[in-house]
Formats: C-alpha cells, sequence, structure tokens
C-alpha cells in the first residue's frame, strides 16, 4: 500500500483495480479519458484492457465478461452512454454474472461536451443503480462498492463521476500491485442469457420488485449521510454536495444531507433524514432528479415539506454549480449572513477573449483552407465533426456549418445533398471518428445513391482526448502491434468512387484534389493525412522578411495563433511556430520563408 | 496547521500544470494534505488555464471559493485580472508582466498588458515579474514556470521551503533540461526574497 496522489479518474482506476476487474474497455471521450489510462499503468495477468473501436463495442465486450462472472468496468463520457444505450438497455433486463460497473461521466457546464444530460436519468430509465461520488477519494471507494452491488443483485450498476470529480487531484491509498479475480467462465444457459420477448417480461417484473430492494439496501449505505437537525434541510448529491459542504461546514446545526445513490431512491433513509423538516433546498447540477425524487417521496407519504431546487427557480436549470453560488444559494435560503472580504474590482480593465483555436501547425488548419480555396465560389455545405477540428468552426476559416454528433456530418452531408441538389455537400470526420461512427453513413451514402464528398482528418491519433490510439495507428492500449485498419481499402470496399490521399501542407495538390472530386458524380473521399503536432513536435520555424508589405492575408485568412501584427507588419512567434507553412504558400509578396 | 489556497493562472501551453504539480508535491513532503484541480480538454487549446491547489485539512471543495485564494500566481496579465475575484482581500498576486495576444481576429489588438499592471499594483499586494528579462539567460520563456515557483517560494507567500521546492523540482524535471530549471529557480527566488526584504 502506498499514498498516491491520482486524478478522479485515476482514482477510479485504482479502485477497480483493487476489487479485481478483469477487463476494461471504453473510448475516449472528456472528462473520463483517463480511466483506462492510468489502469494501463499497472499491466498484471487476468486483467483485459481495451481502446474500442466505439462506446457500443466497449459495452458489449464489457458484458461478456460479466456473462462469464469475471468482473467488467466500460468507461466513457455521457453522450458516449448514448451510443451504448442500446445494449445497455437490454442488458438491464438480461442481467450479468460478474460485477459489471458503468462508467459514464457527466460535464455540468458543460465544459468540452454536446449536452448537459444527467446520466442518473439514464439509471433510472434503464432501472439499474446508479453511484454518484462527490470526490476522488469517494469515488475510489465507490466503484469497489459499486462490483459488490452488482454481483448481489446481478445488474450492471453506473457510477456516473461529474468533470470537477474526474479532474480533481487528491491522495489516494492504494495497493501497488494488484490480483484479479478469479472467475469461473461462461456456462451456456439461453433461457438467461439470449434475450426474447418471454424472459424481458419476466425480468420487468423482477426487476421493478428488486429497484425496492435496492432502494432499502441503500437506505443504510454510509455514503448516504445526514447531519444537523434544523428545519430547514440542504439535500446535495455528487460534486456539489463538496461545494455545499465548504459553506455548510462553518453552519454544522444545519440539517445537510448527503445521496452518494441516486437510484433506486434510498426512501428509508429520506424519510428519516427528513422528520422535522419543513422546508428542503435540492443543491445538484443538470438535471433536477433529486428534487423530482423528493416530489414523489413527499406526494407518495403526504408530507408537508416545501421543496426548492431548480424547479422553484433557487437554483440556475443550466451550467455547473461552485462554492461561490453553493455559498448565495444557501445562505439566502437560510436566511443567513455570507461574506467574503474581497478585491475591489471596480473598473478592472476588460480581459481579452481567448476562444479555444487549432494549435499553430495543426494539419486540420491547412486541409479546410484548401477545400474553402477550392470551394470558393460555389455553393457547398460543410458538414463537421466531433474533435479538434470542430474548432474549423472559427473566423476567419469558418469551415464548420453544422456539427451534431459523433459520425453525423457524413450522414448529414448526405441529407443535404438529397434536399438541395445545386450545393455540393462536404463532410469532415477525423480517423478516429471514422472508426467509431463514420464507416455506416459512407455506406449509407453509398447505398442511397448521393452526391458527396467525404473529407478524412487523418492525423494519425485521436487528439482531442488526449491522443489515444485508434484502429488506423497499428497498435492498441497494450501497445501490441497490430495490422493496420486501412481507411482507404475501408472506402474502395464500401463503393466510394474516387479516393485520394493528400498531404493538407501540399497545398496544391489538396486543392486540385478537392476541385477533381467536386467534378464528379457519386461519393468521393478525400484523405487529408498529416500527423498531429502536438505529437511530432516539428522543430522548423519560419520567419518574417522585410518584403512583408503588412497587407494581413496569412492572418485574415488561416487564424494561425503563431501569426501577429506589430508596427503594421507580420510576425511570427517562434515558442509557437511548427513550420506548417501553410502562411507562405499564401503570402503575395514571398516574405515569409522557413528555417 | 498550514492552510493556503494558492491559484495559478495563465493561457493553455504556458506550462501553468507544471508549476502547480511542484507546489501540490512539494507540500505533500511537508507532511501536508494537498488537493488540486486543473482545465483540461478543448479549453486546453489556447484559451485561458486555472490551476487550483488547496493544501491542509477540511477542503471539501476541489475549486478555490471567490475571494479564497491566498495567493495568485498569474502567467499573464490579463489572466491575472480574469481571476482576480477568487483572491483574499489580503491576498497576494505574483504576475507576469508579459502579455499573450489573443489570436489577432478576437480583438483586443492593441492589448498590451500595461493598464492590468498598474491596476494590480493599485488593488492588491503585487510582485510583478518580467518574464522575459527573467528567462533571458535560460534561452526560453518555457523555464518562467520554475522561475516563477522560485519567486513565490522567494517571497514567503507560498509557505514552502526553498529546499522541499528544489528537491520536488529534480524529481519532475527531465535531466536534461534539469540545470537550467534550478538555475530558473534560483533567479526567480531572489527575485521573491528581494520583495520580501522591501
Amino acid at each position: 500500500m502506498s499514498k498516491k496522489y491520482v486524478m478522479g479518474n485515476g482514482a477510479i482506476a485504482l479502485g477497480a483495480l483493487s476489487a479485481g476487474v478483469n477487463s476494461i474497455s471504453g473510448y475516449p471521450g472528456t472528462p473520463s479519458s483517463e480511466i483506462i489510462e492510468t489502469a494501463a499503468k499497472y499491466p498484471h495477468e487476468g486483467t483485459y484492457l481495451e481502446w474500442s473501436a466505439n462506446e457500443k463495442a466497449a459495452m458489449e465486450v464489457a458484458a461478456a465478461a460479466a456473462y462469464c462472472g469475471a468482473r467488467a468496468m466500460v468507461t466513457m463520457k455521457q453522450v458516449g452512454l448514448n451510443v451504448a444505450s442500446d445494449p445497455l438497455m437490454s442488458l438491464a433486463y438480461v442481467g450479468v454474472k460478474g460485477g459489471m460497473v458503468v462508467v459514464s461521466a457527466d460535464d455540468p457546464g458543460p465544459i468540452s461536451s454536446q449536452t448537459e444530460q444527467d446520466t442518473r436519468r439514464f439509471a433510472e430509465f434503464a432501472r439499474i443503480p446508479v453511484f454518484d461520488p462527490s470526490s476522488p477519494e469517494e469515488a475510489f471507494e465507490m466503484v469497489q462498492d459499486a462490483f459488490e452491488y452488482s454481483e448481489k443483485y446481478k445488474t450492471p450498476v453506473i457510477l456516473r463521476p461529474t468533470t470537477r470529480v474526474d479532474h480533481a487531484y487528491a491522495s489516494i491509498e492504494s495497493p501497488d500491485s494488484f490480483k484479479a479475480k478469479e472467475y469461473e467462465g461462461f456456462v451456456k444457459d439461453p433461457k438467461k442469457w439470449v434475450i426474447f420477448p418471454r424472459l424481458s417480461y419476466a425480468n420487468h417484473n423482477m426487476i421493478e420488485k428488486r429497484n425496492v430492494e435496492i432502494g432499502e439496501d441503500f437506505s443504510s449505505y454510509r455514503f448516504n449521510t445526514v447531519s444537523g437537525s434544523s428545519e430547514k434541510a440542504v439535500i446535495a448529491s455528487g460534486v456539489s454536495y463538496a461545494y455545499a459542504a465548504e459553506f455548510l461546514k462553518e453552519h454544522p446545526e444545519v440539517r445537510f444531507i448527503k445521496v452518494g445513490t441516486p437510484y433506486p431512491m434510498p426512501e428509508s433513509f429520506l424519510l428519516k433524514a427528513l422528520e422535522g423538516v419543513s422546508e428542503v433546498l435540492c443543491f445538484e447540477e443538470l438535471s433536477p432528479f433529486i428534487e423530482e425524487s423528493l416530489l414523489k417521496l413527499i406526494g407518495k407519504h403526504r408530507l408537508n415539506i416545501t421543496v426548492r431546487g431548480k424547479l422553484s427557480g433557487d437554483v440556475p436549470a443550466a451550467g455547473e454549480n461552485d462554492t461561490d453560488s453553493a455559498g448565495r444559494i444557501i445562505s439566502g435560503f437560510l436566511g443567513i449572513e455570507n461574506q467574503n472580504g474581497s478585491v475591489d474590482l471596480s473598473s478592472a480593465p476588460q480581459p481579452p477573449a481567448r476562444p479555444p483555436v487549432l494549435c499553430a501547425g495543426c494539419p486540420h488548419r491547412a486541409s479546410f483552407y484548401a477545400v474553402k480555396k477550392a470551394m470558393k465560389g460555389r455553393k457547398a455545405y460543410f458538414c463537421g465533426d466531433i474533435g479538434c477540428y470542430t474548432l474549423g468552426n472559427a473566423m476567419p476559416l469558418d469551415m464548420v456549418d453544422t456539427c451534431l454528433c459523433m459520425g453525423a456530418g457524413i450522414t448529414m452531408a448526405q441529407g443535404f445533398n438529397h434536399m438541395d441538389k445545386d450545393a455540393t455537400a462536404v463532410s469532415f470526420a477525423g480517423d478516429s471518428t471514422f472508426f467509431a461512427s463514420g464507416i455506416t453513413g459512407v455506406v449509407n451514402a453509398v447505398y442511397n445513391a448521393a452526391d458527396m464528398i467525404v473529407c478524412i482528418l487523418d492525423n494519425s491519433t485521436t487528439a482531442m482526448t488526449g491522443h489515444q490510439p485508434h484502429p488506423g495507428t497499428g497498435r492498441n492500449l497494450m501497445s501490441a502491434p497490430v495490422d493496420k485498419i486501412s481507411i482507404e481499402k475501408i472506402l474502395l470496399a464500401i463503393g466510394v468512387k474516387k479516393v485520394v490521399t493528400v498531404d493538407p501542407l501540399d497545398l496544391d495538390a489538396a486543392v486540385s484534389a478537392v476541385r477533381e472530386c467536386a467534378e464528379i458524380g457519386g461519393v468521393k473521399a478525400i484523405i487529408f493525412r498529416s500527423p498531429c503536432v502536438a505529437i511530432t513536435k516539428p522543430d522548423k520555424k519560419m520567419t518574417v522578411s522585410s518584403k512583408c508589405v503588412g497587407c494581413m492575408r496569412c492572418i485574415k485568412e488561416i487564424g494561425c495563433p503563431a501569426l501577429s501584427i506589430n508596427d503594421g507588419k507580420a510576425v511570427i512567434d517562434s515558442n509557437l511556430c511548427t513550420g506548417c507553412g501553410l502562411c507562405s504558400k499564401l503570402c503575395p509578396t514571398g516574405a515569409i520563408g522557413g528555417v | 496547521m498550514m492552510k493556503k489556497d494558492i491559484m495559478i493562472c495563465g493561457v493553455g501551453g504556458q506550462g501553468t500544470v507544471l508549476a502547480s504539480k511542484i507546489i501540490a508535491a512539494s507540500a505533500m513532503d511537508e507532511g501536508w494534505s494537498v488537493h488540486s484541480a486543473e482545465t483540461i480538454g478543448m479549453a486546453q487549446r489556447g484559451g485561458p488555464v486555472t490551476s487550483h491547489v488547496r493544501i491542509g485539512d477540511d477542503v471539501f471543495s476541489p475549486l478555490i471559493s471567490v475571494s479564497g485564494a491566498d495567493l495568485l500566481i498569474a502567467f499573464e496579465p490579463s489572466e491575472a485580472v480574469r481571476n482576480l475575484r477568487y483572491l483574499k482581500k489580503d491576498g497576494f498576486v505574483i504576475v507576469n508582466s508579459i502579455p499573450v495576444k489573443p489570436t489577432s481576429l478576437s480583438g483586443g489588438a492593441d492589448y498590451d498588458g500595461n493598464a492590468e499592471i498598474a491596476f494590480l499594483r493599485s488593488r492588491c499586494r503585487c510582485l510583478v515579474v518580467n518574464s522575459e528579462e527573467l528567462c533571458r539567460p535560460f534561452g526560453s520563456s518555457k523555464f518562467f514556470n520554475v522561475a516563477v515557483l522560485g519567486a513565490a517560494v522567494g517571497t514567503g507567500e507560498l509557505g514552502l521551503s526553498e529546499e522541499t521546492v528544489r528537491n520536488e523540482i529534480i524529481k519532475t524535471v527531465p535531466e536534461r533540461f534539469l540545470e537550467k530549471n534550478l538555475a530558473a529557480f534560483s533567479a526567480g527566488y531572489e527575485i521573491g526574497e528581494e520583495k520580501q526584504c522591501r
């Protein structure tokens, strides 16, 4: 045993390894990615790890492990659970033999996600238990408890951390080496493992009865707690509990309830905790889950308690909570003072906006610019996707007209093509996104005889989430060399009319490839292949000579963060420049050269 | 009992994360309980970044409260102002006077950091450090993250010993960059110490 200073995600990995987990699978997604990356640092016999092609694949790999009696964990971000919801919903009916924990990380804010969806709702929808840790320390213990409950009730269970728990660091006392659980193996039993209407009917009845039992079991669970005895109570869940505790630690008399297991509702615990309470404030993020649960409980037992929270407008409907909002909202509710001496901020200068941008030298910038140049003067729709390249939407590139969800760019471009034949429909997807959920879209477009251009921005990594490998990289999580799956061959096999591979940094070749594809019918594909500069870190630099006339064309057309204007002339920040040379190719006076 | 909330802020890519890791590890070396949090993900790509380091027991939130930070270490003038609301009324600011200009088309073309530094000087106790001057002997402003740690230790505002932090730098930094990092740390320390003496 030793203390390890780890992220919440690391704590979840250490917890699962301490529980003897046999299989961990998942697809990268902020804020969940570091769980698998941490587990991979402790390779040992009997524990299988993989980055899966997508979340659905990861869920199904885990389900099979759990059918074998092994302990399985599957990790993803909240929108990944949408992709994996098909197997999860059925699995909830079938059940498991070995413990299975589904980690779905929510992202209040949202900070780096498409939605503010609440995985606690998913747990209720699937009728399976959910654990909601308020800190990395708690996440470490809860994931181990989750395996126990999963085996006790033979059901998959969800652990739902949020960004601030995933990315918070704390000291965790954990073993230094791990021993995987021994498991029986798969025992055939079609009545149990093959989902049929009759099985689902029988198990639906069983599940509803069982969930009442789990609610009772949770009523004595150590992370459902109450302190204080005031008539006005505060109830919180997840990291919002930590924010509220930061304020309430100075007010121990206030009744303060923590719900560590939001579903199934720990009914007896809540009834007891609320005895003598006249008014309760629900302090939670994303959706009013606890608040609605309480309203049901109060209705069912005809209690005379006023419930405040998101529905009453006391807590904001959207966005993150923090200690500041906790102090403000809770002190207002309790009618007590909340004062902190602060620096006088009146007449402070307004800080400049710093929107996220593609890195200096990012090959995606060159790819977008090539398509923009080739399509100039034509009516075209540009359908983006999920990845670093969503940032192609920013001015001056302005090359992302739509972005919906993983893989949607390809299928939406197809849809635009059917609705507007005058426009050229173009989709952009990264290499990892193509493997995760782009292939089916290309099949659909070819099958339905669309006219469109599929652009694959292949930087040979999953860049946005921290450079994980994927099926096209030739290595997997265990780092064993594996066969690279060829994007070109997949596209040709599907029947794409023309497949061209170009280096986006060769601007002329890239522009003519796009022009060529735009002239022919059917589905065409261009693979823009150039590695992510955050990995290769090229040490080439560009410089500006005295020939610069200050026309600003480089700045106005590509928006590279290394370029700025000083005394009316372009300057290049040598700390940022990677020497990609894109700016030199559009300089009208040839003032930019390479070193 | 030691209780200190330290916020580190800057722009993605300036090396704030390494500085916060060394502070957290040093505080643990001295036997304190530590929690911290970083900006991760899309926001890192050239956007404002913050690290929160919380030293002491009785800590719940991973993030420092508004008006809760004892020390704000800012790698950039406008980022210091952006995060000043986190500083306690009598808190201390260490700020780099060299600005990172925002990408040219997002406005702020005439931003030079001078108004921000003047504002900080007028409102709080602060130490202004020029990263270009400080790092010139080491050939790159990339050493600023370690140099500013030296300054923070030198002022006494960090509450950690010079030896502990130096040892943690030795443990953390790759060997080929160690000599320059230690020299940068010492150079920063002198500036901090001088401020304290005044």
